[in-house]
C-alpha cells in the first residue's frame, strides 16, 4: 500500500504494465505452413545492409546464403526453403514508414531442399574465433529485437575480460511469449547455446534470468541444468524494463555500466535466449538462421498463437493462419506494445528481429486526450534511468535541445515508461525522438559546415601559397635582373677600362643575355 | 485537440488520467466537506456551493478569452478542486463575495494568468486565500462555534441565505475563537498555556473536529483518512505528508519539552488549523511541489517548518497559507537543484568511473 514499505528494487524506476501473457503464454509453438511467397529484406540487422548474390531467376536451396554480410557490422541472409528467386526489387519494410527497402522475393517449391552441410566438429572444441565465424556466417543477430550482430559480441572475450554471461529470459514486454515457450519446449537446445556462448567468451558464470512471472519456464530450466553446467537460472521481479540490457545488469548483478561505456567494459555481455538458441542451431548443428518464433497476439487477433515463422513470410499470412482479425486492429505492431512499431499494413514481412505481431483494440491502447503537464513527476518516479522525462518534454517543446541533452537526452533508452504513466498522455517518447533526430540533423549540418570551412581553407592556403610563389619568383627574377644589370655595368666599367688601356672594346654576349 | 497517431509508443497505458486524478481528489475530500457543512449548517453549504459553482465559471470565461477548447478543460475538474479547497478552508459564515472574489483570483490571478493547468508557481487556492486573509482580515477570521445542522438554535435555510448574503449580521453569540487563536490571545495577555487551552482545547474534540475551525479544516480524522485513501490510490505520494507533518511533530516535542507554557506539544499541531488538510490535499497538488523524491522531502519538510514558525512566533495564527506560498516559490529552485541520479553518472552528471568490475557496485539510493 505504502511504496516506501516495499522491497528495495532492483534498479530503480520502471512500471508494472499489465502483462496480457495468459491468452498465449500456454499455447505450444506451432509451425506456419510454407507460405507461397518469401520476402528478405537485405537489412534486417543494425549495420551495413547485406549484399544480394542471386538475382531474379536463380533457384536456391533451404539455407542456401542470398546475401552476404557487408562490411564489419552487418549479417548475411539466407534463404529460408528452397525455390525460384522471383526478383531482387524495392518492398514495403517492416517499419512505421512502410517505405520500400532492397528485398529478395522467394517462391518456394515445397521441396524443402537443404543446401549441403559441413559436418559439425564438437563445438566446445572450437577457438572462439571459429564459433563467432560460424556465427556470423549463419547470419544470427540479437533475437531480442535489437538485432545487432551477435557474432561481434562474441568476439568481445578477446578484448575485455568477461567474468558474467547473462542470458536475458525478462521478455518484460506485454502480450509476448515467444521467449518463454523457446525456454519451455526447446530447453535443452537453449542450455546448449548458453554453454558455446560462454565458451566463446570465456565467462567464469553464466545466468538465464527469468522474470518471475514465468514460473515453468524457470523450474524447466532448472530441471535441465546441471551442477557441472555452472550455468545459473534465476527469477528477477517482473518489472518492465528488466529486458533493458542496462536494468538487467544491474538487477542481477549490481553493476551499473558507466555512461559511454558497454556491458563488456564492467565485464558483463547480455544475450537473449533467442539468439542463445540460433546460436546453437549455428554451431552445433550447421543451420543459419532462417525462421524464429513469433507470438501473434492483441485482442484484435481471433485466435493468439505461438508460431515457429520462416523469415520473410508477411504479416497477413501469419494472422490469416491465426483465423484472422476479429474487428479492424488500433494499431497493429512488430513487437511488444511498450516499444514495438507500428506497421502500416500487413504486407510487411517477419524479419529476424520480429518477436510479436500485435494487433491492438482502441480499449488495449486506451489513448486519452493528451493534456498539459500538471508536473505530478510520475514520470520521474517511473524513468529507469533517472531522468527528469517532463523537463526534457518542456525544453524538447521550446525547441531547447541543448536544454533537453543537459537534462540526460541522450541517456534515454526510450523505453517508454514515462509516457506510459502519464496521466497527462503526453506521448513524452515521440518527444525524445523527434529531439533526438534534430539533434542528429544538427549534427549532420554541423559536420558539412566543417567540412565546407576545411576546404575553403584549404583553397585559401593553396591560393595564398600560389600567390606567395608568384611573388617569390617575381622578386627572384628582380633579383637576378638587377644582379645582371649590376654586371652588365661592372662588365661595361671593366671594358671602359679596357678601353682606356686598348682603345678598342669588344661586345660581349653576356651581358645581352642577363637581358633577356 | 486532434492529434496524429503518435509512431512511437508505447502503444498501451496505465489507467488514469487528469480528470481521474481530480475526481479521486473531490471523493477524498467529500466525507470532510459534508462533516464541515453539517457543523456549520446552510450558510457553510451556500459558501461553499457559491465558491465551487464560481470557480467553475471563472474558468470556463478563461479558458474561451484564451481561446481554448472549453469542455476537456472543465471536464478534468481542477477547477472545481480548486473552488473546493478554497471553500474549505474559508470561515463557514463568510458572506457571498468571499467565496465569489477568492475564486475569481484563485482562478484568473492564481491559475490562467501564468497560463493555466499546469502552469501556475503558486496553489491557486491558497494564493486567494492569502489575498482574501490580507485585504479582508475581519470577514477572514470570523470563526463560529459549531451548531450543527438541524440542531437546535442553527440557522434554517432561509436563516442561512440571508447570512450568506449579508442581510444579517453574523450574532456575536455564535462566533468563536481557533485554538491557535486562542492561545495567541493568550501569549498576549501573558497567560501560559496551562491557563488558556483547559476551556478551549480537548484533543478527542479537536482530532474529531467539533470546534471553531475553517469550513472543511476541523475534521482532522477525516482529513487523514481521506489523505490515506489518495496514498492507497496513487493519487498523492507519501512523501510531503510524512516530511510535512514529521516536521510539524519533532519541532513542536522539541520546543514543548524546553518550555511547556509557552509552546504547544504535536498533539494540538497536529489536529489544528489546516495541518492535515494542508499536508494532504493542499501541498501534494503536483503542479506547484517538486517532481523528485527527495525535493518532495525538502519542500515538504520546508512547509512544515514554516507553519511551526509562523504559528508559533507570526502574527497569523491560521497562517499555513503564509508557508505554501513561500515554498511553492522555492519549488522551481528545489527542481533545479534536486535531479534524481542518472543510470551510469554520479550525482554530479559525470560518467561512473571505471573501478568497479571485480566487487559489485554499492548501490545508492537517490
Amino acid at each position: 500500500m505504502f511504496s516506501f514499505m516495499r522491497k528495495r528494487p532492483a534498479f530503480q524506476g520502471g512500471v508494472h504494465p499489465d502483462d496480457r501473457k495468459q491468452a498465449t503464454s500456454g499455447l505450444p509453438i506451432e509451425p506456419l505452413p510454407l507460405p507461397a511467397r518469401l520476402y528478405l529484406p537485405v537489412q534486417q540487422h543494425i549495420g551495413a545492409a547485406a549484399r544480394p548474390v542471386v538475382k531474379a531467376g536463380d533457384t536456391v536451396l533451404k539455407g542456401q546464403m542470398i546475401a552476404q554480410g557487408d562490411g564489419a557490422v552487418s549479417a548475411a541472409v539466407h534463404a529460408p526453403t528452397s525455390g525460384r528467386i522471383l526478383a531482387v526489387a524495392p518492398h514495403p519494410a517492416p517499419h512505421p514508414s512502410g517505405l520500400p527497402v532492397e528485398t529478395i522475393v522467394i517462391e518456394p517449391d515445397g521441396e524443402e531442399c537443404w543446401v549441403d552441410q559441413p559436418d559439425p566438429e564438437h563445438a566446445l572444441n572450437l577457438a572462439p574465433e571459429v564459433i563467432a565465424r560460424r556465427v556470423a556466417e549463419a547470419g544470427v543477430v540479437g533475437m531480442g529485437g535489437a538485432t545487432f550482430p551477435a557474432a561481434i559480441k562474441l568476439n568481445l572475450g578477446s578484448r575485455h575480460h568477461i567474468d558474467t554471461l547473462i542470458i536475458n529470459g525478462s521478455e518484460c514486454e506485454p502480450y509476448l511469449t515467444c521467449d518463454d515457450r523457446l525456454m519451455r519446449e526447446r530447453t535443452d537446445e537453449v542450455i546448449d547455446g548458453i554453454r558455446i556462448i560462454r565458451h566463446a567468451l570465456g565467462a567464469r558464470r553464466a545466468l538465464v534470468v527469468v522474470e518471475d512471472n514465468k514460473p515453468e519456464a524457470l523450474s524447466a530450466l532448472q530441471a535441465r541444468l546441471y551442477e557441472m553446467d555452472t550455468i545459473e537460472a534465476m527469477a528477477v521481479p517482473t518489472r518492465y524494463p528488466m529486458g533493458s540490457e542496462k536494468h538487467m545488469i544491474k538487477a542481477v548483478t549490481g553493476r551499473e555500466i558507466p555512461a559511454g561505456k558497454l556491458g563488456a567494459d564492467i565485464g558483463v555481455i547480455v544475450h537473449n535466449v533467442g539468439t542463445a538458441y540460433a546460436v546453437h542451431r549455428a554451431v552445433r548443428m550447421g543451420r543459419p538462421l532462417i525462421s524464429r518464433i513469433v507470438t501473434v497476439g492483441g485482442g484484435a487477433v481471433r485466435r493468439p498463437a505461438n508460431l515457429e515463422v520462416l523469415l520473410g513470410t508477411r504479416v497477413e499470412d501469419l494472422l490469416a493462419h491465426c483465423g484472422g482479425t476479429r474487428q479492424p486492429p488500433a494499431r497493429l505492431l512488430m513487437g511488444g506494445p511498450m516499444m514495438g512499431q507500428v506497421m502500416p499494413h500487413a504486407q510487411v514481412p517477419v524479419i529476424k528481429g520480429s518477436n510479436g505481431i500485435i494487433a491492438l483494440t482502441a480499449e488495449e491502447i486506451n489513448i486519452g486526450q493528451t493534456m498539459p503537464c500538471i508536473r505530478c513527476g510520475r514520470c520521474v518516479a517511473a524513468c529507469p534511468c533517472g531522468l527528469m522525462p517532463l523537463e526534457m518534454a518542456a525544453r524538447i517543446r521550446n525547441e531547447d535541445m541543448d536544454g533537453a541533452v543537459d537534462y540526460g537526452l541522450m541517456d534515454c533508452v526510450a523505453c517508454g515508461s514515462c509516457s506510459y504513466v502519464c496521466p497527462s498522455h503526453i506521448p513524452l517518447v515521440q518527444f525524445f525522438h523527434h529531439a533526438k533526430g534534430v539533434l542528429g540533423a544538427r549534427r549532420e549540418q554541423q559536420r558539412r559546415q566543417e567540412e565546407i570551412k576545411r576546404l575553403a581553407q584549404q583553397r585559401r592556403e593553396r591560393q595564398e601559397a600560389e600567390a606567395r610563389a608568384k611573388a617569390e619568383a617575381a622578386e627572384r627574377r628582380k633579383a637576378e635582373r638587377e644582379a645582371a644589370k649590376r654586371k652588365a655595368e661592372e662588365a661595361k666599367a671593366a671594358r671602359a677600362a679596357k678601353a682606356a688601356a686598348v682603345q678598342e672594346p669588344p661586345k660581349t654576349p653576356a651581358a645581352d643575355q642577363a637581358e633577356t | 485537440m486532434t492529434q496524429t497517431t503518435p509512431v512511437s509508443g508505447p502503444h498501451t497505458h496505465a489507467p488514469g488520467s487528469v480528470a481521474w486524478n481530480m475526481g479521486w481528489v473531490t471523493l477524498a475530500l467529500l466525507p470532510a466537506t459534508a462533516f464541515g457543512v453539517y457543523l456549520f449548517g446552510w450558510p457553510a453549504l451556500n459558501l461553499l456551493l457559491i465558491t465551487i459553482l464560481a470557480a467553475v465559471l471563472f474558468e470556463a470565461l478563461c479558458l474561451r478569452i484564451a481561446g481554448r477548447p472549453v469542455s476537456p478543460f472543465l471536464m478534468d475538474g481542477s477547477a472545481i478542486v480548486t473552488g473546493l479547497l478554497l471553500a474549505l478552508t474559508l470561515p463557514p459564515w463568510a458572506p457571498w463575495w468571499i467565496g465569489v472574489l477568492g475564486a475569481a483570483f484563485a482562478i484568473i490571478v492564481g491559475k490562467h494568468v501564468f497560463g493555466g493547468l499546469g502552469q501556475n508557481l503558486f496553489n491557486p487556492a491558497m494564493l486567494a486565500r492569502v489575498a482574501l486573509l490580507v485585504s479582508f482580515p475581519l470577514e477572514m477570521t470570523t470563526w463560529i462555534t459549531p451548531s450543527p445542522l438541524f440542531s437546535e438554535g442553527a440557522p434554517g435555510f432561509l436563516d442561512g441565505l440571508a447570512i450568506t448574503f449579508g442581510l444579517v449580521a453574523i450574532p456575536d453569540a455564535v462566533t468563536g475563537a481557533t485554538v491557535l487563536g486562542e492561545t495567541q490571545t493568550g501569549f498576549s495577555r501573558d497567560l501560559g498555556l496551562s491557563e488558556t487551552l483547559p476551556g478551549v482545547y480537548a484533543p478527542l474534540q479537536q482530532a474529531l473536529g467539533f470546534v471553531p475551525s475553517s469550513l472543511g479544516e476541523g475534521s482532522a480524522l477525516l482529513l487523514l483518512a481521506g489523505g490515506l485513501l489518495l496514498m492507497a490510490k496513487r493519487i498523492i505520494t507519501w512523501d510531503i505528508p510524512v516530511a510535512m507533518l514529521g516536521t510539524l511533530v519533532i519541532l513542536s516535542t522539541v520546543f514543548m519539552l524546553i518550555d511547556p507554557e509557552r509552546y504547544a506539544g504535536p498533539g494540538l499541531h497536529l489536529f489544528s488549523g489546516a495541518a492535515m488538510l494542508v499536508a494532504f490535499f493542499i501541498i501534494t497538488d503536483p503542479v506547484t511541489s517538486p517532481s523528485t523524491v527527495a525535493g518532495r522531502l525538502l519542500f515538504g519538510a520546508g512547509c512544515g517548518l514554516l507553519i511551526y514558525i509562523i504559528r508559533t512566533w507570526g502574527g497569523y495564527p491560521e497562517g499555513a497559507a503564509f508557508a505554501v506560498i513561500l515554498m511553492n516559490a522555492l519549488t522551481p529552485l528545489i527542481d533545479h537543484y534536486l535531479r534524481p541520479r542518472a543510470y551510469g553518472r554520479t550525482r554530479r552528471g559525470k560518467p561512473l568511473p571505471m573501478k568497479n568490475t571485480k566487487a559489485p557496485a554499492q548501490e545508492k539510493r537517490p
